[in-house]
């Protein structure tokens, strides 16, 4: 071990700890804030609304992002919902309650006092959206509507219908938008970040491409943030949108950030399958849908009648037979795994039998058409649009897919990671969900990271660090663009035969197979010895057309293909090391009778850090003790 | 996979530019053996994964989350902005939609506000420029009051949350006659002017995004309806009525000053 690795977790209660912090953390006097310059890289929800905050305190920001505009970043396609502590159904919920739900959710392996402060902010959170003019759903009196979202068994949801992540992000990218009409944000929208700058060991800048012209860029500042969102493409399907990339992460993780916990990925339940070879991606159902849609299979196995002439009697309802509590609302890694056991039985329905169904024929009866068609309208007409199938009428069928990934790079308290001065925020790093994300609480963690704990940690650092003046000129960004442009040529110079689309499907199908929702030592094994290959194949045979001084999807495509070559094996090699099913993490080898997942907190009570040791070097292994005080860990149970 | 599936071959002639100022041209590709399953991009991706694998220089467009959702995609199909289907964007669009021998004409989103960057591909940053101009609340974060201290009707939340669901794609825009951004540009507005958050800023709002709008170099409505029949989000023409309503309403009444545009779009 030789990464230092201290959280910096203040003293005392936990439900103390985040005003004792806030108050100890030292402060720029706000004159004085105007000579601070701040990369944020990703206009997600974390990206956005961190920029957004941070030029309102007087800042100076430069905000990155690849899509042709800040408002496209993937965050835009969450639907269900965010979690807030507010108890406005006055139904049991509380800071505590959220806290607790969303510890336990992790499978305990997410750090306390981090869970607290995010559940702490929850509510601020709703407040700042609604100011913003969030359209949330909203009773007839007209106060705040909420549901309930799988995992939990309080009303604490705040929807938008089904585009709830679009709305936050809309509110988020238009406090952005301001910002940059006054000038305190510059807004670099088609730039790639392509190198990390760090100059006596803290990151002081970054190297981006321009997408439209392929021109290389350096840019300094005193602090930067990576809100890069998640990994899920190196699973290749995934419900991520095709530009989603591990790029960032990776490149930080070479200069000396720690990455935490890769192996802990989200599988998601309620999917639309896959309908062909030529699948680009899979598209998520909202999780809301399971409030009101049963899950079933036929009792018998390969039965391949239409569902509407599979009897009562002869139907499976087996997420109510197996968690008669929790019924059709387990958490996401419980009903996927339960899907996958059907499917494995042989009880999976449709053309290619990976799918089980998601019936909502009881609750049209109970409710009427027009009460479903208010809830979910959108995501049924999304189902119509994509399968031709009318969900009104017939059952959706549904399949697992990768959706979220907990793990990320390692950030301490101040959500900084192991590079001083690079903070890590929302989904790329590995701080709040531990091993499986509760429902609706990714765009809690996000725009929590964003709008209230940045703005305050970042201020700490700067004013209690030293940090000499650093500009373009410095030969460190010279040798960053040197680097970044060698990459780029040396994709371009192999000239192969085989298209990087074909090599991230070799990879992907190869991660799903051995990395997916079950994993096994033979399995892990196997894929740690087939990934160096097929990325020796790639750097020997792969072709990338056209030019790196111009806009160059195929280009674009096999730099991210390449990361997910090196990255994929860390992944499976921290599923290998860690030989305990918890979370979405699924060990074949570590379960009970029942086949649930069996924690081992004996021996796996931590957090795993690797740490870059040099190419072709195997990366080291550091560990973070987790240590529980308020949420007692048990064996998670939903029967 | 079960192999009766039934397949086609189409031909689809792509406008392909190799840049911003350079000429551009239509040229025909077949895709061979597509599923109705298909969605129309992953026919185009085909067709890419084949000119790459030949040495070619890939079909250039835009696309991110692929399920009409994040607003990325732009391509103009059988002259239609986003393509046949209703209520849909590009990436929705399946090869269902089609049949054997089919030729699908494929273009960007034309409008002078919208430059092709390359083949497919073209520049929307004028819109965020006209957000940046007023399309917001000012509340700086940490500033809000109790989120339930805010009543809002529910028919009136709904109708801000029918404005609220535009995405940016500019596909309004692409199908007016006139190029004009009034659809995408009433939906903000009317989001805000139907909710009380949005009331303080109300005047200044809609005259500065107006006065942006036409600087960037989109032109004016004139109730052609295009923009709605081709909306993915079906946000209403209603809305346009809004924004004249709240525009006019600003003009006479507000004491914001109006800045005046002379017809070159320079101020005064």
């Amino acid at each position: 071990m030789s990464l230092k690795l201290d959280a910096g977790i203040p003293d005392g209660p936990v439900d103390k700890k985040w005003d004792k912090h806030r108050f100890a953390l030292k402060l720029v006097n706000p004159a004085n804030k105007r000579k601070f310059d701040v990369i944020v890289v990703g206009t997600g929800l974390a990206g956005a609304s961190a920029a957004a905050s941070l030029a309102e305190l007087g800042y100076n920001v430069k905000v990155f992002c690849i899509q042709d505009s800040p408002r496209r970043a993937h965050s835009i396609a969450a639907q269900g919902g965010i979690n807030a502590a507010k108890n406005y159904p006055n139904d049991g919920d509380s800071v505590w309650r959220l806290f607790y739900d969303t510890v336990k959710g992790g499978d305990y392996r997410a750090r306390e006092a981090n869970v607290y402060r995010l559940a702490q902010v929850s509510n601020a959170i709703i407040d700042q959206c609604v100011a913003q003019g969030v359209p949330f759903a909203r009773d007839y009196g007209g106060a705040l509507d909420n549901r309930s979202f799988g995992g939990a068994q309080v009303s604490r949801t705040f929807f938008a219908r089904g585009q709830t992540g679009q709305q936050l992000l809309l509110g988020a990218y238009s406090a952005l938008m301001r910002q940059a009409g006054k000038k305190q944000v510059q807004v670099f929208p088609r730039r790639e970040m392509v190198e990390l700058v760090v100059v006596d060991g803290a990151a002081r800048g970054i190297v981006t491409r321009d997408l439209t012209t392929g021109r290389l860029e350096s840019h300094a500042a005193h602090a930067v943030l990576l809100c890069t969102g998640g990994y899920g493409n190196a699973f290749y399907l995934s419900t991520n949108a095709n530009s989603c990339n591990v790029g960032a992460a990776w490149l930080a993780y070479k200069k000396g950030a720690g990455f935490a916990n890769p192996c802990f990925t989200q599988i998601h339940p309620t999917c639309i399958p896959q309908s062909g070879e030529h699948q680009a991606k899979l598209t998520l159902m909202s999780e809301s849908l399971r409030n009101d849609g049963r899950v079933w299979v036929p009792k018998k196995k390969g039965d391949n009648r239409a569902p509407g002439q599979i009897p009562e009697a002869e139907r499976d309802y087996y997420l109510e037979r197996k968690y008669p509590t929790f019924g059709n609302l387990v958490p996401r890694d419980v009903a996927s795994r339960a899907a996958k056991q059907m499917i494995d039985e042989g009880r999976g329905v449709g053309r290619t039998g990976l799918a089980v169904y998601l019936d909502f024929a009881d609750a049209i009866k109970r409710q009427g058409q027009a009460k479903i068609t208010e809830k979910y309208g959108n995501l049924f007409d999304m189902y119509h649009h994509l399968t031709a199938e009318d969900p009104y009428r017939a059952p959706m069928r549904i399949y697992p897919a990768v959706h979220y990934t907990m793990g990320g790079l390692w950030v301490d308290y101040n959500l900084m990671t192991t590079i001083p001065g690079l903070f890590c925020l929302g989904e790329a790093n590995f701080s709040d969900h531990g091993a499986n994300r509760l429902g609706a609480s990714a765009l809690m963690q996000g725009l929590a990271d964003g709008y209230f704990i940045i703005p305050y940690t970042l201020g700490g650092f700067f004013a209690s660090s030293k940090l000499a003046k650093v500009d373009t000129s410095h030969p460190a960004f010279k040798e960053a663009e040197q680097s970044a442009a060698g990459r780029t040529q040396r994709l371009l110079s192999i000239k192969g035969k085989r298209t990087p689309v074909s090599f991230h499907k070799e990879l992907g199908t190869l991660m799903w197979n051995n990395c997916g929702m079950g994993r096994s030592e033979t399995g892990l094994k196997e894929a740690l010895a087939k990934i160096p290959a097929i990325r020796e194949e790639f750097w020997k045979n792969v072709v990338v057309t056209g030019s790196g001084a111009e806009f160059n999807q195929t280009l674009e495509r096999a730099a991210r293909v390449a990361d997910y070559l090196e990255f994929s094996e860390l992944l499976v090699r921290d599923a290998l090391e860690r030989r305990e099913s918890c979370g979405g993490h699924f060990r074949e080898e570590s379960q009970t009778p029942e086949g649930e997942a069996k924690r081992d907190d004996a021996n796996f009570s931590h957090a795993t850090v690797w740490e870059h040791a040099g190419e072709g070097k195997p990366p080291i292994e550091n560990r973070e003790k987790l240590e529980f005080k308020d949420v007692v860990p048990s064996q998670r149970s939903y029967a | 996979m079960n192999a009766q599936e039934k397949t086609m071959d189409v031909t689809l002639r792509v406008w392909r530019q190799k840049g911003p100022d350079q000429p551009g041209r239509f040229v025909s590709y077949a895709a061979k053996g597509v599923t109705p399953e298909m969605s129309f991009f992953e026919a185009l991706d085909t067709i890419n994964e084949g000119l790459v694998a030949k040495g070619e220089d890939a079909i250039a467009f835009d696309h991110d989350c692929r399920e009409g959702i994040c607003g990325t995609c732009c391509l103009t199909i059988e002259g239609q902005p986003h393509g046949p289907d209703q209520a849909a964007t590009g990436c929705q669009l399946h090869m269902r939609a089609y049949k054997d021998g089919d030729a699908i004409t494929i273009e960007p989103f034309r409008a002078r506000a919208f430059p092709v960057i390359k083949d497919l591909v073209v520049d929307r940053s004028a819109l965020d420029r006209v957000m940046a101009s007023g399309g917001f609340v000012s509340v700086n974060t940490g500033s809000a009051g109790e989120a339930n201290a805010i009543l809002v009707p529910k028919d009136k939340a709904e109708a801000a949350m029918d404005a609220a669901a535009c995405i940016g794609c500019g596909a309004c825009v692409a199908a007016c006659p006139n190029a004009s951004a009034m659809l995408f540009v009433s939906a903000k507005v009317s989001q805000f002017a139907l909710l009380p958050q949005g009331g303080p800023e109300r005047d200044r709002r809609v005259l500065a995004m107006q006065r942006q709008m036409d600087l960037e170099g989109f032109g004016n409505c004139s109730n052609e309806g295009e923009c709605e029949a081709v909306c993915p989000k079906e946000v209403k023409l209603a809305n346009i009525a809004r924004l004249n309503r709240e525009y006019i309403r600003a003009m006479f009444w507000s004491h914001e000053v109006h800045p005046k545009v002379d017809l070159e779009g320079q101020e005064e």
